[in-house]
């Protein structure tokens, strides 16, 4: 039997499509800065790519800049707007934004700024009244993700960047799993700031983008030849800027993908001791995270990975920094469930199949129940 | 190649596949405990001691593979012995039996041993 990955919101393989349109440029080596022929037909890539890339989330072309992917956008979109606009030293996050964002901040944090944590309620919804009080003279930027990568819940950034808006302070989202996903529309949402990772949505690793409104004052973080309006120094990744402008043709299959996952989140639930984290409604559909009293979640995952099922957990062991999930601590989860976390993020251009589903479910179950046996800390049904 | 979370042993593997003298015991004599679930490990360890032998062991474990594999080697290893000679079993040892852990796990992961030893101290404290 072949492998299940369940782990897009980690990354996804190269989409055929993304294969072909790349192999298909491997000639063009050109520097596109340089004036020779080479070097323009690499440039019209580039500018080919960025233009597509911002009619899809109804920018101006001139408002999107190429990065080495979510992680440097994130810090460009902080460190950057610090930089140009010196006089603000007040910065508001969500409590669940990703390590990309909190450890930004924490590094602005020891340069003399204010980081303000917004709390979520138990389904991971940013606590909008609690965000609006903190937004002061002193605010320079509100950034706020789109979907977690975790828990899946999608904020109401529409809500969210209208009072950034009557308060005048600059807004960033982190839209890297709902990125080509949801729809987006920078103007309509009203955002300034705009996170774009290339590899969550089957284009290639090393490539993402920044979207600026024009106006937004932003100084660069990496100095250089002048690439991207003299924004992001460095020779733009050619092939990767074609990739990610090739991935937003992919047809992705929202409806049978959303009916799988609920499907599969109804059976898993019957499981003893299971529970869903997050949120029921505001969840991006290619999106289940459950929790299991009393077992670890990386034993699990070695387990599920034996039977070919590939998932990723919110364990505390299974992270470099030996601490369990910030965003499972934020909504509330028991400590009893706490590292006993599994996240199953699903492919949304290929649609699992009935058996295949079956099996997963199946596994999980067998695997949870053979982690309860070893475990001294047994689940027991609530009398209704 | 850097070691790293997941490339654990094929020892490790093993003990945490088939894990040896795993579950409750219900007639015990001491036990021993130590962790919380909220930093992910969590182990227990029941003796039953006869003429100054463990004469059986048991464990449960909440715990990553690590945790699991340590669990089972420390009841391999205690078996059969005297309560003194199975206190002088360390850590250390359940490692190398198991023919070495991760890094990041021999802090956090690595702890069958000290709970072995708690189970003797309330062995000797009920006595």
């Amino acid at each position: 039997m072949e492998k299940i990955y369940l782990d897009n919101a980690a990354t996804t393989y190269l989409a055929e499509e993304v294969k072909k349109e790349i192999a298909s440029k491997f000639e063009v080596f050109g520097n596109p800065s340089s004036r020779h022929s080479f070097g323009k037909e690499a440039r019209i890539e580039v500018e080919n790519a960025r233009d597509k890339l911002a009619n899809f989330i109804g920018a101006k072309s001139d408002e999107i800049i190429f990065t080495s992917g979510a992680t440097e956008s994130n810090n460009f979109a902080i460190k950057g707007v610090a930089l140009a606009n010196p006089n603000k030293k007040q910065i508001i996050v969500s409590a669940i934004e990703h390590p990309s964002i909190i450890e930004t901040c924490n590094a602005m944090k020891k340069q003399g700024y204010k980081i303000d944590i917004i709390s979520v309620d138990n389904e991971g919804i940013v606590k909008v009244e609690e965000l609006k009080k903190k937004i002061g003279k002193d605010t320079l930027l509100v950034s706020i993700m789109h979907a977690n990568n975790e828990i899946g819940t999608i904020q109401p950034i529409e809500e969210i960047a209208k009072i950034c808006r009557a308060k005048k302070v600059l807004f960033h989202v982190d839209a890297v799993q709902s990125f080509a996903k949801l729809p987006i529309n920078v103007v309509s949402i009203g955002v300034d700031l705009l996170s774009i990772s290339g590899h969550k949505i089957n284009a290639m690793k090393g490539i993402g983008a920044l979207y600026v409104r024009k106006g937004v004052k932003i100084s660069p973080l990496i100095n250089g030849g002048g690439q991207e309006d003299a924004m992001r120094g460095g020779t733009e990744n050619v092939l990767g800027i074609v990739s990610i402008a090739k991935a937003l043709d992919l047809k992705r299959n929202e409806f049978e993908v959303r009916n799988s996952r609920d499907r599969m989140i109804k059976e898993i639930l019957k499981i003893s001791g299971a529970q869903l984290d997050g949120s029921q409604s505001q969840r991006i559909y290619n999106n289940a995270c459950f929790s299991f009293y009393g077992i670890e979640g990386e034993s699990l995952q070695m387990l599920l990975d034996e039977e070919g099922i590939l998932i990723s957990t919110g364990s505390a062991c299974s992270s470099n920094k030996l601490a369990g999930s910030h965003v499972l601590k934020a909504i509330g989860v028991n400590k009893f469930y706490l590292n006993g976390s599994i996240r199953i993020s699903l492919d949304c251009l290929k649609v699992l199949t009935r058996e295949e589903e079956n099996y997963v479910v199946q596994k999980i179950k067998e695997n949870v129940e053979k982690l309860s046996k070893i475990s001294p800390f047994k689940f027991v049904e609530k009398e209704k | 190649m850097k070691p790293t979370t997941n490339t654990y042993s094929k020892e490790v593997l093993e003990h945490f596949s088939n894990p040896r003298n795993m579950g409750e015991m219900n007639n015990a004599d001491a036990v021993g405990e130590m962790g919380n679930p909220s930093c992910g490990d969590v182990m227990k360890i029941y003796l039953k001691v006869k003429d100054n032998k463990i004469k059986d062991i048991k464990f449960q474990t909440m715990g990553c593979a690590a945790a699991i594999a340590t669990s089972s080697m420390i009841t391999e290893l205690a078996k059969g012995k005297t309560l003194e000679e199975a206190e002088k079993v360390t850590n250390k040892d359940v490692a190398e039996s198991l023919k070495g852990l991760p890094p990041i796990k021999m802090h956090c992961s690595n702890l069958a041993a000290d709970v072995l030893k708690i189970a003797i101290k309330n062995y000797r404290k009920n006595k």
